[in-house]
């Protein structure tokens, strides 16, 4: 495939590995944390970690959507989807993500309820139109990334006058949960998370631009590096990073350049500013209630809200019990630390939810890094 | 072996209206109605003396061996697809699994179970196109089964098929045979099957040109048996992929298997569309693809005999079995590091970003 094999070349792949080796000091430990799911399903995919030395550790961060979205929420799209007159659209991995009592949309659908999969936002509204008697719902999640195309949506079904589509919104903003981990006592006071820098978002930042990082760079001392999602977007990223920290310097770089400008999509950003405003709170999976750290539609756009359309509340639901989802989220343990991975919380039965998406830390440990914990107890 | 003789046919007074007629559920009632789409349709097609004698059951004349016998049930969706569509896969599908213990396919038994409203037109359609396939594979569907149902009850059209052949004289291939050290082959590209049916499922913005490789494998396995005996294993990776086929024999065979991801061949578009759609190939089906493992040194033999055949031009080897107490499928990544193939928890599901 031109302009994706190029990023994935294995000569170009072991050149930046000798780098990284030669650079890397022997002598020091460098902990990174990826923020993206998209990151860490590469490294999983094509085995980054392999060619990484000893002393280069990956922490998986909170950037997988499907993962930081609490029970509650999906309690209350389970509800919706059970209603009679309801057709709910969402994303494919959202699908198997359990809410309480391990109830998932897959269940609800094979119990009945009217789901489909879509791949865009465009194709609810598209449904909206096909299904005149039905009430479309459109499952919205995900960070900046996603967003715009949901206002997109709302404002077409403005447009064009529509009655019967609505948008569950839970969409989540990026520099709120990095700041959020930044600030946790964890990682600030108690030194027991050694994060040295950040692998950035790659197509988070092809919309809010990498301006947004430079706070934390300058506030926190941490570099952070705007990271592609291909696996030599990685590598070279991860290469980055350990010039920066060998030379005591904490900035924002950027390594995606192909795709992300300081500023970002200033189109898509107005239109997002035209539909979506702060939420006071929200709670996160993991990280617990943060606050402006997510996105409601403005009453203007009231109509088209499911939250106020279905007159929706959220209650707060408990996690399952031994489950470490919210400490491995915030880099404070790996998969292997929690007593249910790979025990009772597998992919076909996952109790948490990094077990859900193949982007979440569990998942993708699971399937494609579990061999070398096994080899290693073996 | 002998065929019976075909009796006198039965004359009905209005013929099938293919243009514009549907299924009723007196198709299926086993009255008159039943008997003319039987003979104006299957018998008629399907056309071979078994059939044509009316009987509930088709007497055969087996020769000695071993016989090898499989049933599949096909559910597809959309019935029809680039490549192919339900008949010629339930064909395709019913053959395939009977040549991979070696066998040579013989006979075929087919049950429809029909949803009333289905247009004769496409039944039609699929039975013509279940004929051809069964005539291109010398092999004859002897008896069949005809149900209607409601309405609502079923998705168009379900067919399940049965299949015997006879396996050569002491050949005996198995999924609990791999052994370390063994060679892993597999006949051309992945996932064209999977990819040409969800290039008509989902509702795509883009042309896809990707065809079904849905095809009878029985010849390319006569070649490939008569070239290399000494082979240990014959499976095709359908649903689930080539992924889920190396897990099944490794469990079987309490072995691992190392693969290559740079020796698997794939269509650049093929790999493009799973690109686009969040989907891994490894998972994708196919349905005119098997996965051979041989001893290590009859791999080469074995490798050009495949690639004699129209069915094998672009076969490869792509990787091997080994010893792993885990019996875990592992891969080479074409990035220079390696990566577990797991098995599929349950659906394989697109990733958002």
């Amino acid at each position: 495939m031109k302009y994706i094999d190029e990023f994935r070349d294995g000569v170009t792949a072991r050149g930046v590995a000798e780098q990284i080796v030669l650079e890397a000091k022997p002598g020091r430990e460098y902990n990174l944390m990826e923020f993206c799911g998209g990151h860490t399903h590469a490294i999983y995919r094509y085995g980054v970690q392999d060619l990484l030395p000893d002393n280069v550790h990956m922490i998986h961060g909170p950037g997988c959507p499907v993962c930081v979205l609490p029970i509650g929420r999906l309690d209350m799209v389970l509800g919706l989807a059970d209603r009679e007159d309801v057709t709910l659209c969402t994303y494919g991995d959202m699908l198997r993500v359990p809410g309480s009592k391990g109830r998932s949309l897959l269940k609800a659908k094979s119990e009945g309820a009217d789901i489909r999969m879509v791949y865009s936002a465009a194709d609810a509204l598209k449904l909206a139109h096909q299904l005149p008697e039905r009430q479309v719902v459109f499952f919205a999640i995900g960070f900046e990334t996603t967003t715009p195309p949901t206002a997109v949506a709302i404002l077409g079904a403005q447009a064009q006058g529509l009655e019967n589509f609505t948008v569950f919104c839970n969409h989540v903003l990026t520099p709120s949960a990095i700041a959020n981990i930044l600030e946790s006592p964890d990682v600030r006071e108690l030194g027991t998370v050694p994060i040295d820098g950040f692998l950035g978002p790659a197509h988070v930042s092809v919309v809010i631009g990498s301006q947004p990082y430079e706070f934390f760079a300058r506030e926190y001392h941490k570099p952070v590096i705007i990271s592609g999602f291909e696996p030599l977007d990685v590598m070279q990223s991860i290469l980055m990073l350990i010039r920066q920290l060998n030379s005591g310097r904490a900035e924002v770089e950027n390594q995606y350049i192909r795709a992300v400008s300081r500023h970002g999509n200033i189109k898509a950003k107005r239109m997002v500013a035209e539909v979506f405003e702060l939420r006071r709170l929200f709670e996160w999976r993991g990280l617990g209630v943060v606050p402006y750290s997510a996105l409601r539609i403005k009453n203007r756009f009231a109509k088209f809200d499911a939250e106020a359309r279905f007159d929706l509340r959220y209650t707060p639901a408990k996690e399952h019990n031994g489950c470490e989802c919210g400490a491995i989220l915030r880099g404070v343990l790996q998969p292997i630390d929690c007593k249910l991975f790979a025990t009772v919380c597998t992919p076909e039965t996952p109790m948490g939810s990094c077990m859900v998406s193949s982007e979440g830390a569990c998942a993708a440990h699971y399937s494609y890094g579990r061999y070398q914990a096994e080899a290693e107890t073996a | 072996m002998s065929a019976p003789q075909a009796r006198t046919k039965r004359k009905f007074g209005t013929p099938l209206n293919f243009k514009r007629g549907v299924i009723e559920l007196s198709h299926g009632s086993g009255g008159r109605a039943m008997a003319q789409l039987i003979d104006e349709l299957f018998a008629k097609s399907l056309d071979n003396p078994w059939l044509a004698q009316g009987n509930d059951q088709a007497c055969l004349q087996l020769p000695a061996g071993r016989v090898a016998m499989t049933t599949d049930s096909y559910v597809i969706s959309p019935l029809f697809f680039p490549g192919g569509d339900i008949g010629s896969l339930a064909i395709h599908g019913t053959i395939n699994d009977i040549a991979m213990s070696g066998a040579r396919p013989l006979h075929l038994a087919s049950g429809f179970i029909i949803e009333a409203g289905f247009p004769l037109g496409d039944l039609r359609q699929i039975v013509e196109s279940m004929a051809a396939a069964a005539r291109a594979a010398d092999v004859a569907v002897v008896t069949g089964d005809t149900k209607v149902v409601e309405r609502g009850k079923a998705d168009g059209v379900f067919i399940n098929t049965t299949g015997i052949g006879v396996i050569p004289e002491g050949l005996h291939l198995s999924g609990d045979l791999a052994q370390p050290g063994d060679s892993i082959l597999i006949n051309g590209t992945i996932g064209d099957h999977g990819v040409a049916v969800m290039s008509k499922r989902t509702e795509l913005d883009f042309d896809v040109s990707v065809v079904s490789d849905s095809a009878a494998l029985h010849d390319l396995v006569r070649v490939m048996v008569s070239a290399t005996p000494q082979m240990r294993c014959l499976r095709d990776p359908t649903r689930g992929g080539v992924a889920t086929t190396l897990n099944e024999i490794a469990r079987q065979s309490g072995v691992g298997m190392m693969i290559e991801e740079a020796a698997i061949p794939i269509q650049a578009e093929v790999a493009a569309v799973c690109e686009l759609l969040g989907l891994d190939p490894l998972y994708v089906a196919n349905e005119g693809k098997l996965i051979a493992i041989c001893p290590p040194h009859y791999a080469s033999n074995l490798l050009d005999a495949m690639m004699s055949h129209p069915l094998g031009g672009k076969s490869a080897v792509i990787g091997e079995v080994v010893a792993d107490p885990h019996h875990f499928v592992r891969m080479q990544t074409a990035f220079g590091g390696s990566r577990i193939v797991d098995w599929l928890s349950s659906e394989q599901l697109p990733r958002i970003c």
